[in-house]
Parts: C-alpha cells; sequence; structure tokens
C-alpha cells in the first residue's frame, strides 16, 4: 500500500484511460480506411501515451516502491487497471471508433479544464499541457462524425450503430464513487456528476450537424474505475505487456 | 566545478545551441523552444526542457544529446529535469527557427498561440513555402509528426507540412 494510497488511485484513473486508449488506437496503425486517417489515429495514440506517461511516472513517485512509469503499464494485471470500460471495447468498425473518440474526447476535454483547477501542481500542468491536445482530437472526432452522419446510406447506418453500441458506456464517465468524492472534497480534480450537462450541450451541437440523435440514455455498464473489467482488457494486455514480462527490463 | 571556473548559465545555453531536433534537424533545441532554463544548483547544472507534444518521441533524444554536449565541455555533473508547466506553444519559437522552417520547406505556425480559428473550424490562411501562394487547403489536421499537420498548395499542386499550433 502506498502512503498516499487514494492519490494514486486516482491518478491510475486518469493514466490508464490514455493509456488503454492509446494502445487500441495504435491497432489501427497500417489499418485505417485512408492514408492520412492513419496517420491521424497513430498521432493521436501518440498524445495519449505521451500522456500515460506522464502521469504513470507521477503514479509511480506517489507510490514510492521503486517502480518507474514501465512498470506500471506493463506489470499491471487486468484487476489493477481503472480505466474506463469504454476505452477497452474492440476498435469495431471506423464509426465504432470514431463515435468513441467522439463521446471520450468530448468528456476528456471537460474533465481537463476542470483538471485546471487542481489542488495538485502537477496535475494542473498535466491538464494545461494535454488540453491543447485533446482539443484537437474532439475537432478530429467531430469532423467525422459530422461526415459520417451526413454523408452516404452507409456511413450513416455504421454512424447510428456505432452509438447504440456505446450507449450504455457513456454514463460511466459521470459517476462517482466514494474515492472521486474524496478527491472533489480535497481539489484534486472536478466532480465528473457536473460535467454531463456540458458534454450533452457540446455533443448536441455536433449531432445537430451531422442530422443525428443524441445517444440513448443507457443503463450504465460500469466497473472499470475499480478495476472489474469486459474481457476484452486481458487481451490488450497480453499483447501490450507481452515483451517486458518475457524480458523484464528490456530496454533498445 | 566552483567558482570563476564554471561556465555562465548564458554560455551554457549557448553550448546547447549546438543541440538539434531530431525530428527537425536544421533547427536547434534552444531556438524551438524546448530547452526553458539552464540554473546551477550547487556544483550540478540543471537543463530544464519541456515536450512539445506529451508524447514527442525525440525528448529521450534530446535529453541524451544535452548530456553528450555538456560532458564534452566537461560538465560531468548535470541533471535534465522535464517539465509540463508552463505547457510548450509555438508562439515561444523564435523568428529565427521560423525563418528556418520556411527554408525547410515547412510553413511556420502563425502567432497568437492556439490556432483557435482551426479549432472552431475554420481554416486560418496557410502560406505556401514553395510558391508563396495562400491558395492552401489542410489535407489532414495530423502529419508526419505530432507538431505539423499536411496541407496541399492549390497553386504549385505540392504537399507541405504546416507547424500546427498549439
Amino acid at each position: 500500500m502506498a502512503k498516499d494510497q487514494k492519490k494514486l488511485e486516482y491518478v491510475l484513473r486518469i493514466a490508464d484511460n490514455a493509456l488503454i486508449l492509446g494502445q487500441r488506437l495504435s491497432e489501427w496503425c497500417g489499418h485505417g480506411p485512408v492514408l492520412e486517417e492513419d496517420i491521424a489515429l497513430s498521432n493521436i495514440s501518440l498524445d495519449y501515451f505521451g500522456q500515460a506517461s506522464h502521469l504513470l511516472k507521477y503514479a509511480a513517485e506517489i507510490e514510492e516502491a521503486g517502480n518507474d512509469e514501465d512498470h506500471l503499464a506493463f506489470h499491471r494485471d487486468d484487476t489493477e487497471f481503472r480505466n474506463l470500460l469504454m476505452v477497452e471495447l474492440p476498435n469495431g468498425d471506423y464509426a465504432f471508433t470514431i463515435a468513441r473518440q467522439f463521446f471520450f474526447s468530448v468528456w476528456y476535454q471537460l474533465f481537463l479544464e476542470g483538471l485546471l483547477k487542481s489542488q495538485d501542481e502537477f496535475l494542473r500542468g498535466f491538464a494545461e499541457k494535454s488540453l491543447k491536445e485533446v482539443k484537437y482530437h474532439v475537432q478530429h472526432a467531430s469532423d467525422w462524425v459530422i461526415r459520417m452522419g451526413d454523408g452516404t446510406e452507409e456511413s450513416r447506418r455504421r454512424i447510428i450503430q456505432a452509438f447504440a453500441d456505446l450507449a450504455d458506456f457513456i454514463p460511466e464517465c459521470f459517476t462517482t464513487d466514494e474515492l472521486d468524492l474524496y478527491a472533489i472534497q480535497h481539489g484534486w480534480g472536478p466532480d465528473a456528476s457536473h460535467l454531463k450537462e456540458s458534454w450533452q450541450k457540446n455533443v448536441a451541437a455536433v449531432c445537430t450537424e451531422a442530422g443525428l440523435e443524441m445517444p440513448a440514455e443507457g443503463w450504465g455498464q460500469r466497473g472499470g474505475k475499480i478495476g472489474k473489467h469486459t474481457e476484452y482488457l486481458g487481451f490488450i494486455l497480453a499483447e501490450m505487456q507481452y515483451l517486458q514480462r518475457a524480458h523484464p527490463g528490456a530496454k533498445w | 566545478m566552483k567558482g570563476k571556473d564554471r561556465p555562465g548559465e548564458e554560455e551554457v545555453l549557448q553550448w546547447l545551441s549546438e543541440v538539434s531536433d531530431p525530428e527537425i534537424p536544421a533547427l536547434n533545441v534552444v531556438e524551438m523552444g524546448i530547452v526553458r532554463n539552464v540554473k546551477w544548483n550547487g556544483d550540478v547544472v540543471e537543463v530544464t526542457i519541456t515536450p512539445t507534444y506529451s508524447g514527442c518521441p525525440a525528448m529521450r533524444t534530446i535529453e541524451e544529446d544535452i548530456g553528450e554536449v555538456l560532458r564534452e565541455k566537461f560538465l560531468d555533473k548535470y541533471t535534465v529535469i522535464t517539465s509540463l508547466s508552463p505547457a510548450w506553444t509555438t508562439d515561444w519559437m523564435t523568428d529565427d527557427a521560423r525563418e528556418k522552417l520556411v527554408k525547410e520547406g515547412i510553413a511556420p505556425p502563425q502567432k497568437g498561440s492556439a490556432d483557435k480559428g482551426l479549432l472552431m473550424g475554420k481554416l486560418r490562411d496557410v502560406k505556401c513555402p514553395r510558391c508563396g501562394s495562400f491558395d492552401t487547403m489542410m489535407v489532414s489536421q495530423f502529419g508526419s509528426t505530432a507538431c505539423k499537420s499536411l496541407y496541399k498548395c492549390n497553386q504549385c499542386l505540392e504537399p507541405f507540412d504546416y507547424f500546427k499550433c498549439i
């Protein structure tokens, strides 16, 4: 147990979203529908990895167990990950990947804006840096949602399906449990439940332009924030962690 | 190194301008605004650097290259600190650096921090570094490196990189 276990868990929640979604997006590298999108998703993935690396380094300092960021990325088991379930879902088709980018990055931007007021100096600096990148991600995903919604019959059918498939995974973004409340009380970060209104407003603006309905209010699949994951996370980790598990500490 | 033997902070900064940006070798890390500060802390020289983008893969190489330059000058006691705040902005690039970019065929970032127009969905007028025309279009917000967008010139029909504002 770290001296400040709560802070450690809180930082991991932010870091693991970036790490796992970065890993997911990297799967598109070499498989994108067009070269520009291949490059775009790889770049966004790189932004996430950078963010995860800075946060995990900070988490390792809080943990005081002599670990570094690589150890936290490559030597934790699935139940020790704290990401939202949404980010670990398989990429699906391009519409699904884009819909998830859209829902997640709109939420992430609002979360980071809240984090700008954190009492924690590191988290404040992290938010300031990352926001600049995430704004570009939001713009990229929004453009594509509009293009697909207002595109061909096929693209429209697919983006509508993606919205439906993701609906159950949206509510988890706005949940606050005991740890979140502790974090809010200590001024570490924003109250996620308060982000919902702005999120709906921002999503609705793009949906209107795309001629799409808002995603339905799903019943809310949850558990990622406390380490209860879907069956997909283990497979991500198997691929992501393989080399460091087989050859611990390998460097090149 | 102590007292009057040791080089001043300005001098060290001057040495560091030998370190080039691995992704844009025509530019050095000082004019890019990546090196933020050089300070003596006792007999240790502390160099503070900041990443252009969180995931910039060049950071580790830059750190090593800085170490190499310092060791060549017999400064063995040094630390390179990475700081995220204040966050790097394209406004920190010097005018010299902007001119060098154009010579490399890269359209420099426009001044005035973040591309607010772009983020609001409006495109800025970006000048083609090859023929100077403003009749250009963005092909993709994401280009060959994290810090660049891909553009095309409608006049000379050549593609080019635009260093995007953050």
